[in-house]
């Protein structure tokens, strides 16, 4: 073994001793900064919260969410045995407001979580590849640009009939393209820093260089992005049920009940309103929290 | 002459703009029949203004972009195109570098570890040998692994950074590193730090250096060797010492004496060189330097003056210094592309 | 330029070509057989068989398709199969609706976009600009179609000041009460995106060198002002061409809370009536009038701003 050269050596000195901060990953530096942001943290805990009860629902509802009392029905809020009052069907509105948070959580989160994995690849590889690959992928976004959101969502979900996996479907393939566009536009930059010539000058083939490199570096932005879009799919999603396109009643579902009630508003208009108010605060908690995220992965590079 | 390391007719053509063929419109000759050769263990400088094709040849060389034409050979291996020869690729076994930004040049998301770890990981080494080899370069680039193998890229200082990099192109034992102006960027007092230790690192591994920089007086302190490039060509090549005390070619003469004089007896009789390089995409005819050069004369617009031996293993490209170094007949300026080989 | 503008003409065609396919297959994407709403299901056999033959469904799909598409060139969609109208004759009155609607809601929308925004970037930092992104974040978080419903509560049923449901009929002061809570409830789409847009670059421009020399060269701020509103304005306009777009495509919702006889409502009526010729010939519409406006935003851009030709 040769020895540390002398030059070496003095410039360990010219550091001197150890740097004072402490080491921390890309996402701890985050996960700190986002902690510190109050409105951030209200935010999350909101929507733990709506989470934890959508899923504990069946242990904690006080009623059950498809069984009514003609004689009870539309109670005003506030009333004793139902503080949040009934619906038409005379439905405990408590109860049915807690089953619903999870077949609208669902529906607002998972197709933009299938289409983040589907989109993020199509975008890695018509980023790093380039050439017809990117010429197929971002063309046929074209295509799907060419559609206003809400009228490709009602349209593929129209023509499929009304169902939960139908209007899925549909809100999956409507949010695939503009992620791919983002991933693919992050990748196109990422491709030409030096540190993906270096890898290549290493030896490493274009899978490696993706998984090492590129991946990491596209992963943030478009998950920054992807959760941006979760508020819209929220809402797009109830919108769709609210059409009668997404869940079948009896099920409780945010978007149905606001169109169901609909007729209500002259008898209990506060009451109607209910499952909008919860569909508008989960959307606007997903946007404050996205924004927050947003800002805490700027910090750094 | 078998040099170690020897370069020849390397060329790439860019094609920019597109018609509604698809077919480029126009070319911008980045790098025209470049040769060069050096010795094993040597350091040989590259220089020339922005946009002489000196970091594409590096390019070329690591095969980040493939050549159009040209062959490199390494200690009698060939690569490049053509019968007997292996693929360029297989040429970064034996050759790294070095880049400019050395921010870019680290994937931020990685440690410091995994990014030096990574070429000899990928070049079949297990985890373990490449966290061995990993901290021993860190404490070879006087970096104290302990303090720095966790750190992460923006923890670092610039000179910091730049040293992961050069351990980062040593991971993988190359017998050859370009070093594409990788003291640029550096504060002074740093560079020389980094010299020193690329110097000590150079005796230490055997290696060869390209160093290639547009900065003459740092080119001057390490080089045993120089090509001078102007607009994707080489004008004149030779041994440092010779080149900078009598500059041969017209360019390089004025790029000299647009160094600061150290001595006032030394102080500049002539103005230094005037105005920007001229486009790439439509080079002037003849000798390209000739719109520039204060000694120009007709023939200079004419005819395309070739590299001819002035002795001391020096070359220089330029009728005014060897009458008659053009082709012997005049040979038209090319303009048509080759077809596109990528 | 006028190369630039003839290449970005020409870009459209495939594009639109490739709209028109997805429009027409939707329609094979539906379970079960297109024509299930036409035919009783005791019909007999050769009646189905014919039904079959007098729509052309027998024949492979490319050749439907370019006969549909042919069709529709020259302004034919069919005939609806609930009305027995022909399809353009629903589309061509519920349009008008549509469109009246969404340029009321483009027009309340983009006013108090521009104005919220600019004045956010003016005034940033402050609790101005904290009110006006708060704004900006409930226009882009509230369900517009529950934003209409709780205007329909307040000014319909607790107030009685607006009707709430239908077109509106007789006297223009009349059709104009109607259209004022579904166009308010639209506006928001695009205040919240608008005020963002505004904001953002107008205070880019504010910070920039070329607006701190204009400021050291002694201009008024008037002047200022009107520099910065034009290198605002391709940035501006083309998200507001963007969002009349989603406006025009995006209104079902709101139109069916407020029974706006408009082509949101008809798309609704249409899908639930399974009534494919319209539904297809909706969709073809609007999708082409969103892809002709971004082809005029596109050309508007580069008429304003020639470095946007570059991309």
């Amino acid at each position: 073994m040769q020895t540390t050269p002398k030059s070496a050596n003095a410039l360990k000195a010219a550091d001197g001793g150890k740097i004072a901060t402490k080491s921390r990953g890309y996402w701890a530096t985050v996960w700190l900064s986002l902690s510190r942001d109050p409105i951030s943290i209200v935010c999350a805990s909101i929507l733990v919260l709506l989470v934890l009860i959508a899923i504990l629902a069946p242990a904690i509802a006080p009623y059950s969410p498809s069984q009514g009392a003609m004689v009870d029905r539309l109670l005003p809020i506030g009333s004793p045995g139902h503080p949040l009052g009934t619906d038409e069907l005379g439905r405990d509105m408590l109860t049915r407001l807690m089953y619903g948070g999870r077949m609208s959580l669902l529906m607002g989160i998972l197709p933009v979580f299938v289409a983040f994995a589907i989109g993020t690849s199509l975008g890695l590889m018509a980023g790093f590849f380039g050439g017809w690959v990117n010429t197929l992928v971002m063309r046929t976004t074209d295509v799907f640009f060419a559609f206003p959101a809400v009228l490709l969502a009602i349209a593929i979900s129209g023509a499929l009939g009304p169902g939960l996996g139908n209007s899925m479907f549909a809100l999956t393939l409507v949010f695939i393209p503009p992620i791919a566009r983002v991933a693919e536009s992050v990748t196109t930059r990422v491709r030409l820093l030096d540190f993906v010539d270096a890898a290549r000058a290493s030896g490493a083939n274009s899978l490696t260089i993706v998984r090492v490199h590129v991946f990491n570096n596209v992963m943030g932005v478009v998950f920054i992005y992807a959760t941006s879009l979760v508020s819209v799919c929220m809402i797009l999603a109830a919108g769709l049920s609210f059409l009668g396109l997404g869940v079948k009643p009896p099920t409780a579902e945010w978007g149905l009940m606001l169109n169901t009630l609909r007729q209500s508003i002259y008898v209990q208009p506060w009451v109607s309103v209910l499952p909008g108010f919860m569909i508008f605060t989960t959307s606007l908690c997903f946007n404050l929290l996205s924004d927050g995220l947003r800002g805490a992965m700027d910090l750094k590079r | 002459m078998t040099a170690f390391l020897q370069v020849e007719g390397l060329q790439k053509y860019f094609p920019i703009g597109k018609n509604f063929l698809g077919r480029p419109t126009q070319v911008v000759k980045a790098v025209e029949d470049v040769s060069f050769a050096t010795e094993r263990g040597k350091t040989l400088g590259i220089v020339g203004e922005s946009g002489c094709g000196k970091s594409t040849t590096a390019r070329l060389l690591m095969d980040l972009s493939p050549p159009d034409q040209g062959r490199i050979t390494i200690d009698g291996q060939a690569y490049g195109k053509g019968a007997g020869r292996k693929p360029i690729t297989a040429l970064r076994k034996r050759m790294q570098m070095v880049f400019q930004d050395s921010y870019a040049s680290l994937n931020a998301r990685l440690t410091i570890e995994e990014s030096i770890a990574f070429g000899p990981k990928i070049n079949g080494a297990s985890d373990r040998e490449a966290s061995t080899k990993a901290r021993d370069l860190l404490d070879r680039v006087g970096l104290d692994p302990d303090n720095f193998i966790r750190r992460y890229p923006h923890e670092l200082s610039g000179g910091q950074r730049q040293r992961v990099n050069i351990a980062r192109a040593l991971a993988i034992d190359p017998e050859i590193v370009i070093l594409d102006e990788a003291v640029s960027a550096l504060d002074k007092s740093v560079q020389a730090q980094v010299l020193n230790l690329l110097a000590d690192l150079k005796a230490e591994f055997d290696l060869t250096y390209l160093f290639i920089s547009h900065d003459l007086n740092v080119v001057q302190y390490v080089s045993d060797d120089v090509i001078v490039m102007y607009l994707g060509q080489v004008v004149e090549s030779g041994p440092a010492q010779a080149m900078y005390s009598t500059p041969a070619h017209p360019y390089t003469a004025a790029l000299l004496s647009a160094l600061p004089a150290l001595h006032p007896k030394d102080r500049k009789t002539r103005a230094p060189l005037e105005g920007d390089p001229p486009n790439p995409i439509s080079p002037p005819s003849g000798c390209r330097f000739h719109p520039r050069c204060p000694f120009a004369e007709p023939m200079c617009a004419e005819t395309v003056p070739l590299l001819a031996d002035i002795g001391g293993g020096r070359h220089v490209a330029c009728h005014m210094r060897v009458p008659g170094s053009g082709y012997p007949d005049v040979r038209p300026i090319v303009t048509v592309a080759p077809s596109p080989t990528a | 330029m006028f190369l630039y503008i003839c290449r970005r003409i020409v870009y459209t065609i495939p594009i639109a070509l490739a709209v028109a396919v997805v429009c027409f297959s939707l329609v094979h994407l539906a379970p079960g057989d297109p024509l299930s709403a036409v035919i009783p299901a005791d019909a007999p056999a050769e009646v189905v068989e014919r039904i079959i033959q007098a729509y052309g469904m027998d024949r492979p799909l490319p050749v439907q398709f370019f006969a549909w598409l042919g069709r529709a060139v020259q302004g034919d969609l069919g005939f609806s199969v609930a009305t027995g109208r022909p399809v353009t004759q629903e589309i061509g009155r519920a349009l008008g609706y549509t469109f009246v609607l969404s340029l009321a809601a483009a027009a309340i929308g983009f006013l108090f976009g521009i104005l919220f925004g600019t004045l956010a970037a003016f005034f940033q930092g402050r609790w101005s600009d904290k009110l006006v992104t708060g704004i900006a974040l409930f226009g882009v978080s509230v369900p517009h179609y529950w934003l209409g419903l709780l205007l329909v509560i307040i000014f319909s049923v607790q107030l009685d000041w607006l009707p709430s449901l239908g077109g509106g009929s007789g006297s223009w002061i009349n059709r104009a009460r109607y259209l004022v809570l579904p166009a308010i409830t639209m506006s928001f789409i695009p205040m919240g995106i608008v005020t963002r847009t505004v904001r953002s670059t107008v205070a880019d421009l504010l910070g920039s060198e070329f607006v701190t020399s204009l400021r050291a060269r002694g201009l008024g701020s008037s002047r200022i002002a009107n520099h910065v509103a034009k290198n605002a304005a391709p940035t501006v306009l083309a998200v507001m061409g963007l969002q009349f777009g989603y406006l025009l495509g995006g209104s079902i919702l709101v139109e069916t809370v407020f029974s706006w006889p408009g082509t949101g409502y008809l798309l609704n009526t249409a899908i639930f009536q399974r009534d494919i010729p319209l539904l297809q010939g909706i969709i073809l519409t609007l999708s082409m009038f969103f892809v002709a406006l971004n082809l005029l935003v596109d050309l508007l851009q580069t008429l304003f701003d020639p470095r946007v030709r570059r991309n």
